[in-house]
């Protein structure tokens, strides 16, 4: 059984169809890429399973339960977390704080710490800066912070929104490597990309969106060698 | 020796409006709000402490303790019916509904209370300290308003700070979306920003009435004004802005009253807010509406 699947979603934002009926499924210990163009509903899909943005129809069944019928904020005591696209740290709380927010649902004060030591040792950068604002940190940081907070809810499976977007080169090989590396420690992770060759790159598997459906899906080396997806996504 | 006299005043008066004006800038700062009721919230403890002193008699420990639960309740209470449900409408929606909370309960307060001007009994008891030979009074009320002011202040800034319901109201008040992902209750965190302000409201009624005792259904509204005002000269969403903006509010209106005009003086405090607006549109401490991308 998948561990999230997400079967004939459809949202609108007003009269406007932005989700026309979108089925995907994501197996335990995956790493499985949404990609596709601006505009394409990336973003709205993962803010649907997080509860940020309601459903019209549509059934979003994580371990069993449909999520789309929870509060968005009790999602994450379910072990779903979100990496949202643009970061969005608390730039008026320190790194530390961040932290300690992304841990918010659990009360365990020594498991926390020790959750935040471990952060730490994936990130070296975020205990540098610990007791720095977090609006003070470079982009790149900030995309450490966030996936750093993300990770102290303990989640089973991280949702990424574009954690490359707008970062240099060398940051983005830093971003992928850590994606590997959270894979390897046993969490599933959702992908949305617009870098789709590094996203199909790491993959296992993908679903191509185009203006709110999926027009193709399949093992990640397939999609990376296939004619349309290299015309359309990879520039080549 | 007046001058000192007139800017202890303006201190002790300041600290009232900066202890209501957190209460407008709380509620700002994380549900976007301007909760133009908070000011008869003030009228309401007024009532209630008058009610239970002179009308029942009692302690005045026990009226202001009586005064800050129900203050708190129907601060928590004004929220769920009149602003929950608006928590998707246009902020201008909001706004109007808040002006008719106001409305209500001014109306309210004269059907039950009546029409006349009560006088309210000091709920401080502490002599007056006199200086410099005679020369200097400073009022028992002042003498426990600006302490108590400074450790409301200390106790919010330590909250917000350092508790996790705090840090919940920082993320919200920065981040709806981004709290909620982390799995922050943004009504209860809204629930508890009113409660807490609606407590303060009934602490600064006790202390404003016990000072200026003419109470009536209509003595909240230019106090709950004053004090958003402060908060904007402090800069709105800011805990450490509302009290500068407050303290300096009241001494600009103590001074204004004592050396230009007492007719003036609440001409001189919103000329202060129109030039606040034109000079530094933030505020004192108001924080840059600055989207890093």
């Amino acid at each position: 059984m998948a561990m999230l699947e997400v079967k004939d979603l459809q949202v609108y934002y007003g009269v406007i169809q932005a989700i026309k009926g979108v089925s995907f499924k994501v197996n335990e210990g995956e790493v499985i890429a949404l990609i596709g163009a601006n505009g394409a509903g990336k973003t709205t899909i993962l803010h649907t399973v997080t509860g940020l943005i309601p459903a019209k129809t549509g059934e979003v069944i994580y371990e069993g339960i449909d999520l789309l019928k929870i509060p968005a904020h009790k999602i994450v005591s379910h072990g779903i977390a979100h990496v949202p696209e643009g970061r969005h740290v608390f730039s008026q709380l320190t790194v530390y704080e961040n932290l300690l927010m992304g841990a918010y649902t659990r009360s365990d004060k020594s498991e926390i710490e020790e959750t935040i030591e471990n952060v730490y040792k994936r990130f070296p950068r975020l205990k540098e800066r610990k007791g720095q604002y977090a609006g003070t940190l470079s982009g790149g940081e900030q995309q450490m912070l966030a996936m750093g907070r993300a990770l102290m809810s303990k989640p089973k499976i991280v949702l990424m929104d574009e954690p490359s977007m707008g970062l240099s080169p060398i940051l983005v090989e830093e971003v992928f490597d850590i994606i590997e590396s959270i894979r390897k420690s046993g969490t599933t992770v959702l992908l949305v990309e617009q870098n789709a060759k590094k996203a199909l790159s790491i993959a296992d598997r993908a679903y191509v969106l185009e203006t709110g459906n999926i027009v193709l899906e399949g093992d990640a080396a397939k999609l990376l060698n296939d004619e349309s997806v290299k015309k359309a996504y990879l520039g080549e | 020796m007046s001058f000192i006299s007139y800017v202890i005043r303006g201190i002790s008066l300041g600290s009232v409006y900066s202890i209501i004006a957190l209460g407008y800038t709380m509620v700002y700062g994380i549900a976007k709000m301007l909760n133009f009721a908070h000011g008869d919230v003030i009228m309401i403890g007024g009532f209630i402490i008058f009610t239970i002193m002179s009308t029942m008699g009692l302690n005045p420990l026990i009226a202001v303790i009586v005064a800050i639960i129900l203050c708190t309740l129907l601060g928590i209470t004004i929220e769920r019916i009149a602003y929950k449900p608006l928590r998707k409408a246009p902020s201008l929606a909001v706004l109007i509904t808040a002006i008719g909370v106001s409305y209500f309960l001014q109306n309210f307060a004269l059907l039950i209370f009546g029409a006349d001007t009560k006088s309210f009994t000091s709920v401080i008891n502490v002599p007056d300290l006199k200086l410099a030979g005679g020369n200097l009074t400073i009022a028992g009320e002042t003498l426990v308003t600006i302490p108590l002011c400074i450790i409301i202040m200390i106790a919010l800034t330590t909250f917000v700070k350092k508790s996790k319901t705090g840090r919940g109201m920082v993320a919200v008040s920065e981040d709806r979306d981004a709290a909620i992902l982390m799995g922050v209750n943004v009504n209860r965190t809204i629930a508890i920003t009113f409660a807490i302000g609606s407590a303060l409201a009934a602490v600064a009624s006790a202390l404003m009435f016990s000072s200026y005792p003419s109470l009536s259904s209509a003595s909240g509204a230019m106090p709950g004004i004053k004090a958003f005002v402060a908060a904007v000269f402090g800069g709105i969403g800011s805990i450490p802005g509302a009290m500068i903006g407050g303290i300096l509010l009241g001494i600009i209106e103590i001074l204004g009253r004592a050396y230009i005009s007492s007719q003036l003086a609440d001409a001189i405090v919103f000329f202060v807010l129109i030039l606040v607006l034109l000079i530094k549109p933030t505020g004192i401490l108001g924080k840059q509406i600055q989207e890093k991308v």
